[in-house]
């Protein structure tokens, strides 16, 4: 007997400790996340600004030192021609990349596996000081005619600041996020501007003014709003609304911002409908008839009381509202056009922080610049949606302490 | 303007406000039904797609589908089922649960791309599942846990503490109690917070686009390794990136109809079970 009992305890121990470690189990996976998302996030900043294995080269008297991934672009798409736009030389610029560099040459000349290449590279350089060369390592010139521009990492500034987002260019990655960011936030606050009035009006409506009948069958239908997955509202987006934006405001398409907005505006609207409208009903009683009695109105009663001491409630909503908005990736992935150009105007496509990832994550070589680039747009977001998130419940708690 | 008047004209808009709402929800559902249900056939749902998803069925992403409620709830059912018990029934007030508490409501905010990204760097790299079934399921797990647990708190919550203390006082350990009293009479309202992950699951696209998902598969997934096919992400596929997208509009409207009617027979499941439940209970 003593001995059963002394098993079952120890049993009850087991299965306590079991319970406490799946608590904290569930507990840890939010500082997994953010760990495995900043870990390959923050290496892009330890990340060659160049593609890895080349670099780029210039004759030994070009005073140049480095050149930033912006002017880098502009050499190697012929925008800029001329020296004297980057340093004091004044000479125009002769841009050389390795597959040209190959056929400069007689098939013959270079040797087996092109090992003479470092040398003719080299005389190359000798003939013309202007050339600027985007070559692999292994056939760096060999000699002293060039030398090798200390490109660096990838600047913390250029990611967060610049505007172009170009990951795949050659031979610098442009990799500016800050286009990508105002868009995400255009979108959701343009989302917002739409579901916020929407959302407080029917919350007001079904809180104060429904019947318990029309409650019941309005409150599930509202539900299941929330529970159409995104995907099909991105569908339901590209293949309606989209049309419609066009024909309405007469645009060459209609996947734009406006578009996006639209859509993430109706998926909005279940999470700020039922937070509102929990807030607006935990208005007391006496309250209310305290105000009626004093001769207000049903509707003055409605926003002289019920919304001023519903007051937290409806922020926690909105703010709620904008971390759903700025969270969601499929339906405006599918209804913007993603384009990843500084928006300028709601009938223009954008792209999002979310719709970026999910396009190019793909495609990126794991552990590149690319790929470290799109986990740190994910800790962007990341840590967009823990201040909203946070704040959604610092703003419902002071509720409940002045409610007190 | 006058009170009445004013008055009048507000509680006009508001009611509007509210017809409109209800209104988007039967255009889209009207919408995907009246063009969906045209193509809806049995040889549909069974078939795999064919002439480049132009014709054909959607059998793949249906089973994919299936696979991955199964394998995201097999773990993600009993960890979060274990969690709550242990917050609610054990914990008391103590900082680990303050903690695990303020984590499942962060979770519950983190937007569905991030666990996509997060799946990918662990499950997929760190781990070297590949991607695979067992990634994507792990991932889509994660995503449902603050769901089960918040459900699975609440049907405690509802347990009276007479039923508890009725138990101890005839003896019974406070496992015993747990597990013969308080989680048979909770367990309709957690298997009402089960289905409801079922619902948000199927219909998840981001978090399995780099952890399982698969363009095409000629044949079933084989093994827990294996990529496989799911219906949400048929359903992008099909609408933006397939061969020819006007012949294949058809199969969209299609996938989208089998999705929808998945994730809301499922919604209404859960919310006609918890009404009866109610029901019961007065």
């Amino acid at each position: 007997m003593q001995h059963k009992r002394k098993f079952r305890n120890w049993f009850e121990k087991i299965i306590e400790q079991l319970l406490r470690f799946s608590g904290a189990l569930t507990g840890i996976t939010i500082l997994l996340i953010s760990f495995f998302l900043f870990k390959e996030g923050v290496g892009l900043f330890k990340t060659s600004a160049v593609e890895e294995g080349y670099g780029l080269f210039v004759h030994a008297n070009n005073p140049i030192q480095q050149l930033s991934p912006a002017q880098t672009k502009q050499i190697f798409d012929k925008e800029q021609t001329h020296w004297s736009a980057f340093t004091s030389k004044d000479d125009s610029i002769t841009v050389l990349r390795i597959d040209e560099a190959v056929v400069l040459f007689p098939s013959g000349s270079l040797g087996e596996n092109y090992s003479l290449l470092p040398q003719k590279l080299d005389s190359l350089f000798q003939q013309n000081e202007n050339i600027i060369a985007f070559l692999p390592e292994q056939f760096a010139p060999k000699g002293n005619a060039s030398k090798k521009l200390n490109q660096g990492n990838i600047q913390w500034e250029d990611y967060f600041l610049d505007t172009v987002w170009l990951p795949t260019a050659t031979p610098v990655p442009l990799l500016g996020t800050l286009s990508l960011v105002l868009g995400t936030l255009l979108v959701s606050i343009f989302a917002l501007i739409i579901a916020v009035p929407l959302g407080l009006g029917v919350a007001i409506y079904l809180s104060e003014l429904a019947g318990a009948r029309q409650r019941k069958w309005m409150k599930p239908i509202i539900e299941l709003l929330a529970g159409i997955p995104s995907v099909v509202y991105g569908f339901f987006g590209l293949v309606v609304l989209a049309p419609l934006v066009q024909k309405t405001f007469n645009l060459p398409v209609g996947e734009t911002a406006l578009t996006g907005s639209i859509i993430l505006a109706i998926m909005a609207l279940p999470t700020i409908i039922s937070v509102a409208e929990d807030a607006m009903r935990n208005t007391p009683r006496a309250m209310r008839e305290a105000s009626l009695a004093l001769g207000a109105t049903h509707w003055q009663t409605i926003y002289k009381v019920v919304i001023p001491y519903a007051k937290s409630g409806i922020s926690a909503a909105v703010v709620l509202g904008m971390g759903r908005a700025i969270g969601e990736t499929m339906a405006v992935l599918m209804v913007t056009g993603n384009a990843a150009v500084m928006p300028y105007s709601l009938f223009e496509s954008v792209r999002t922080i979310p719709a970026t990832i999910a396009a190019e994550l793909g495609e990126a070589p794991a552990g590149g610049a690319h790929y470290q680039a799109l986990f740190l747009l994910g800790c962007i977001l990341f840590v967009f949606t823990m201040i909203i998130s946070i704040s959604a419940e610092l703003i419902s708690k002071k509720n409940r302490v002045q409610s007190h | 303007m006058n009170k009445k008047s004013s008055q009048k004209l507000a509680f006009g808009i508001f009611r509007l406000f509210g017809i409109l709402v209800v209104g988007i929800l039967f255009s889209i559902l009207g919408f995907i039904v009246y063009n969906g249900i045209k193509v809806i056939s049995w040889d549909f749902l069974t078939t795999f797609p064919k002439e480049g998803m132009t014709s054909g069925g959607i059998f793949p992403a249906i089973m994919g589908t299936i696979y991955l409620i199964i394998g995201s709830l097999i773990f993600a059912f009993p960890l979060g089922v274990m969690s709550a018990v242990y917050t609610h029934e054990y914990a008391g007030k103590g900082w680990l649960v303050r903690f695990i508490r303020m984590m499942t409501t962060n979770l519950a905010s983190i937007p569905s791309i991030v666990f996509g990204l997060f799946g990918m760097a662990l499950f997929v790299h760190k781990l070297k599942f590949g991607d695979s079934i067992l990634a994507g399921s792990l991932t889509l797990g994660l995503l449902a846990l603050p769901l089960i647990i918040r459900t699975t708190e609440e049907a405690l919550k509802a347990v009276p503490d007479a039923y508890r203390l009725g138990s101890l006082a005839l003896g019974a350990t406070k496992l015993q109690t747990i597990w013969k009293v308080v989680l048979p009479s909770a367990m309709p309202n957690i298997i009402t917070g089960l289905i409801l992950a079922v619902g948000r699951v199927s219909g998840e696209t981001a978090p399995i686009l780099f952890t399982v998902a698969a363009y095409f598969l000629p044949q079933l997934p084989s093994s827990i390794y294996d990529q496989a096919m799911a219906l949400p992400y048929h359903l992008y596929v099909l609408a933006t990136s397939g061969t020819d997208l006007e012949a294949s509009r058809p199969m969209a409207y299609g996938t989208a109809l089998v999705l929808i009617s998945i994730v809301l027979i499922m919604n209404f499941g859960a919310s006609v079970l918890r009404r009866r439940l109610e029901k019961n209970k007065n």
